[in-house]
């Protein structure tokens, strides 16, 4: 007996629903499986990893800190990946962000007016532009491919941003540590709530997340961005700018990613570290794909992916499970989903071929 | 031909085969005898494609039995089609240009058959026995289509050939390359061998075959002798119903010219693509002007300057107006607000996109039209247009949300030209705009052609098919290796003169006078 799929000729509109929830069942299934083997009781494992730590208003205060970054990033990739611009330059973007709007930040601790947070803001997403501007430049000018020219690109920025921690934006009175001042409270985004802190920087996300909807919902631009992804010939005979596009939606991903970092930075962080990010720009990648390029599909994923992290790490400190845990759980996640999808244009059938192929003797076998 | 007491070189009961959402192959009945050229006939998604597949091993079928002479097989891959002798030549022809005649033919062939220089005298043999003149050291690109053909057929000679099958093999050929094609494949019969010969040109089928079976939606729709069958008899077979299809429509010529190329040259960068030279070329208002050519004679290049999508070199801004205006160097939208409208040669993949539904493909095109304001789509007047399209022009297909994708081919054509029509366009480019598309959706397509001719747009027609470039335009021409005939009144022009500019024999008439 065999297991064969079959085309359906069209998306199923079923399982293009379902398969995220399959996903999700396979991966509990599995997850439990392995906790089991590691020893421990899967049903609890469980509750420590997904549950427990947003059963409280502080767990959700930190959920939504961790999920703001990856949303902002994946967002911004939504906008490229649309137009098959393959940006894999979002952690380089949200540090370069993180990097200029400290710069800034720590020549103006003592300005007391509000207007200091929103220079800074500006600059880093400014500068997560001019990143993203870099591959949009090297991809238009010289066609160079996009995905080898951000990642390489996320060193650099890496290395820039360890280069002025440990040098020119190192705090003088701090020391030796390789970190900023802190910021001037001018420069801080204000908290939401008294004992969390999730920050103003949700405010952003959500406008961003509106804003992107309406792009790639509702607009002309939107409409071209897709259609450059699709079907570059078609984009050519009714003359949309190419070049433009593609400039336009890799500045939109550098924005945003660059946005997330600097609302890092001034939101719970309040200095440069030289961890600003454990690798939002990289978890939004699977975010992204997770929420199929759909801005309110990414707010969940974004969420689901936030809740890992979180959870990742209390059941590393209440059940002594290996850090790996989140990243395996991540990584089952997108395996499983990826799977689930062929069912979308697949139908699984199970065949008797071994019967039909024996009725049929082959004359001339030796040409297999 | 008289039929041999052997049993029949192929025979096929009851083949069937089943795609998603189609019955390919409805139990299919098939008898090739030995020496016999057999026609398979039938329009396109009539099953033809799936039937030879099948034979040559690309595909199984789901039930039925193939008999190779008189001996049950089951061909599992073209490798076993040619261990048994079954050779084909597909209309796409799968050569590597910078290799060699005989290179090709010995990577085809595999390590047992030899070294390109040892394959060297058998081909000029072959080459020379069926009287396919050919240079086995000639590297591929600088081989014409018709001879790049007859390196595919003759690729399949150099084996112990039994049935050769052809697929649509003079859909690439000018009129006479075809007619030395025959002489090939006749002697080849005469010799023992079969041939299934596909097509869908009636006039070709019977000249050159003995007997044909004619396939309609995956069924075999009838047997016929083709040297007793009229046209219309066949075409009632292809069809169901041959009704209204073999138009006849009144030439005009036209009123003011509003598309005017003069002395278009263009370098492609592309060393295997066709550069164009010194291009003059009129279309006036209310006429269809026809170019024909045998594809890769710089149709797609020309297509592409005309609507911008390949940027006119600065050395030509002087070379392209639209009524008296220079557009040389606008991009496609700008050309289009002027009143230029574009069918591209293909369907999916640049005149509509595969993933999108026919709602959003209708605004790829017609953005200008008020579909866009303050930036946003608006949806209601997009469905309306897509809507409009779909009911003048008979789309059928479930609702405007459907992808393009799973239209077929002449659906997605008629809805593609309907979309360029109701922008009212001055001017119509329409590269190949019946190309496998079926007799029906032709038949509509001509007509609208027409009408929107009579409402007094200019038409510029590019297709391979003569006998709807006689049928609908009013003024002739052909491209041959980037080059443009003088254009010529239908009416005053024979099948033979198309053929001789087709091979390149206009440099005599006053417009290549210059070069």
């Amino acid at each position: 007996m065999l297991l064969s799929l079959e085309p359906r000729g069209q998306q199923s509109r079923l399982m293009l629903w379902c398969s995220p929830l399959l996903a999700a069942v396979l991966t509990l299934g599995c997850g439990s499986l392995l906790f089991i083997a590691l020893g421990h009781d899967p049903l609890q494992t469980l509750h420590t990893l997904l549950i427990a730590p947003v059963s409280d208003l502080y767990g959700v205060s930190e959920l939504l800190v961790k999920a703001l970054p990856i949303l902002l990033c994946a967002l911004g990739l939504a906008v490229a990946y649309q137009a098959r611009i393959w940006n894999i330059g979002a952690e380089g973007q949200l540090l370069l962000g993180a990097l200029a709007g400290s710069a800034v930040a720590v020549n103006i601790i003592d300005v007391q007016s509000r207007w200091a947070l929103v220079l800074i803001l500006l600059t880093g997403t400014f500068a997560g532009a001019a990143w993203a501007g870099l591959t949009a430049w090297l991809r238009t000018r010289f066609n160079a491919n996009e995905i080898l020219t951000s990642i390489m690109l996320n060193y650099i920025a890496l290395n820039l941003l360890l280069f002025c921690v440990h040098g020119p934006l190192k705090d003088p009175a701090g020391f030796n540590f390789p970190e900023s001042a802190t910021f001037g409270d001018a420069s801080r985004l204000p908290l939401l709530l008294e004992d969390g802190r999730v920050h103003a920087g949700v405010y952003f996300a959500l406008l961003a997340l509106v804003a992107v909807w309406v792009l790639l919902q509702k607009s002309f631009i939107g409409f071209q961005i897709k259609v450059l992804g699709l079907d570059k010939r078609a984009a050519g005979f009714v003359g949309f700018r190419e070049k433009r596009l593609i400039w336009l939606a890799l500045l939109i991903s550098g924005g945003l990613a660059g946005l997330a970092g600097v609302c890092e930075v001034t939101g719970p962080i309040g200095q440069l570290v030289p961890q600003v990010s454990p690798g939002y720009g990289y978890a939004a990648i699977t975010v992204a794909f997770l929420g199929r390029l759909n801005p309110l599909g990414i707010l969940c994923s974004s969420l689901l992916m936030a809740l890992l992290y979180i959870g990742g790490e209390s059941a590393q400190m209440s059940l002594n499970l290996p850090q790996a845990i989140t990243q395996l759980f991540q990584g089952m996640m997108l395996f499983f989903l990826l799977a689930s999808d062929v069912l979308i244009l697949y139908r699984p059938r199970l065949k008797l071929r071994w019967t039909r192929r024996a009725s049929t003797p082959a004359v001339t076998a030796g040409a297999l | 031909m008289s039929i041999a007491p052997s049993p029949p070189r192929l025979q096929l009961r009851q083949i069937s085969k089943r795609y998603p959402g189609c019955l390919a192959n409805d139990a299919i009945d098939l008898s090739i005898a030995p020496g016999e050229i057999h026609a398979l006939l039938g329009e396109n998604g009539a099953g033809k494609s799936t039937l030879m597949k099948i034979i040559y091993g690309v595909t199984q079928c789901d039930s039925g039995e193939m008999l190779w002479q008189g001996q049950r097989v089951q061909i599992r891959n073209p490798a076993q089609a040619r261990q048994l002798g079954i050779g084909m030549v597909f209309q796409h022809f799968s050569l590597f240009e910078t290799l060699s005649v005989a290179q090709n033919i010995a990577l085809a062939m595999g390590v047992a058959a030899g070294t390109p220089k040892q394959l060297e005298p058998k081909i000029r043999e072959v080459s020379r026995r069926y009287g396919m003149a050919l240079e086995p050291e000639r590297l591929v690109h600088s081989l014409s289509i018709g001879e790049r053909q007859r390196v595919e057929i003759i690729r399949c000679l150099m084996q112990d050939i039994r049935l050769l099958i052809l697929d649509e093999p003079t859909s690439v050929l000018t009129p006479q390359e075809a007619d030395e094609l025959f002489i090939t494949l006749r002697r080849l019969a005469a010799e023992g061998c079969s041939i299934l010969f596909i097509s869908h040109k009636l006039g070709e089928v019977r000249a050159l075959c003995h007997n044909a079976t004619v396939l309609r939606g995956g069924r075999v729709a009838g047997h016929c002798l083709p040297a007793e069958c009229s046209d219309q008899q066949l075409a009632q077979l292809m069809v169901g119903e041959a009704a209204a299809l073999i138009g006849e429509y009144p030439k005009v010529s036209g009123g003011a010219t509003f598309l005017q190329v003069d002395g278009l040259s263009w370098h492609n960068p592309d060393p295997f693509g066709c550069s164009l030279h010194d291009i003059d070329l009129q279309v006036r208002s209310g006429e269809i002007v026809g170019i024909a050519g045998v594809a890769g004679n710089g149709q797609d290049e020309l297509l592409a300057l005309l609507s911008g999508e390949q940027p006119m070199p600065r050395a030509q801004a002087a070379t392209l107006r639209f009524a008296e205006r220079n557009v040389a160097d606008l991009r496609p939208d700008a050309r289009r607000k002027l009143g230029l409208a574009f069918v591209p040669a293909d369907r999916l993949g640049h005149g509509a996109v595969p993933e999108l539904s026919l709602a959003d493909n209708a605004l790829l095109s017609a953005f200008q039209q008020g579909l866009v304001s303050h930036g946003l789509i608006q949806r209601g007047k997009v469905e309306a247009l897509a809507q409009q399209i779909i009911q003048r022009f008979g789309v059928k297909t479930p609702g405007t949300q459907t992808a393009a994708r799973s239209l077929s081919g002449g659906n997605l054509q008629k809805f593609i030209l309907g979309r360029e029509i109701l922008q009212q366009p001055k001017l119509l480019i329409a590269a190949h705009p019946t190309w496998g598309v079926d007799v029906g959706a032709a038949a509509t397509i001509h007509r609208a052609l027409i009408a929107l001719r009579d409402a007094g747009a200019a038409i510029l027609v590019i297709s391979e098919d003569l006998d709807e470039l006689f049928q609908i335009s009013d003024r002739l021409g052909a491209l041959c290796s980037g080059r443009l005939s003088a254009l010529q009144d239908t009416c005053a022009t024979q099948l033979s003169d198309v053929g001789a500019w087709m091979a390149g024999q206009f440099d005599h008439s006053p417009c290549a006078a210059s070069v």
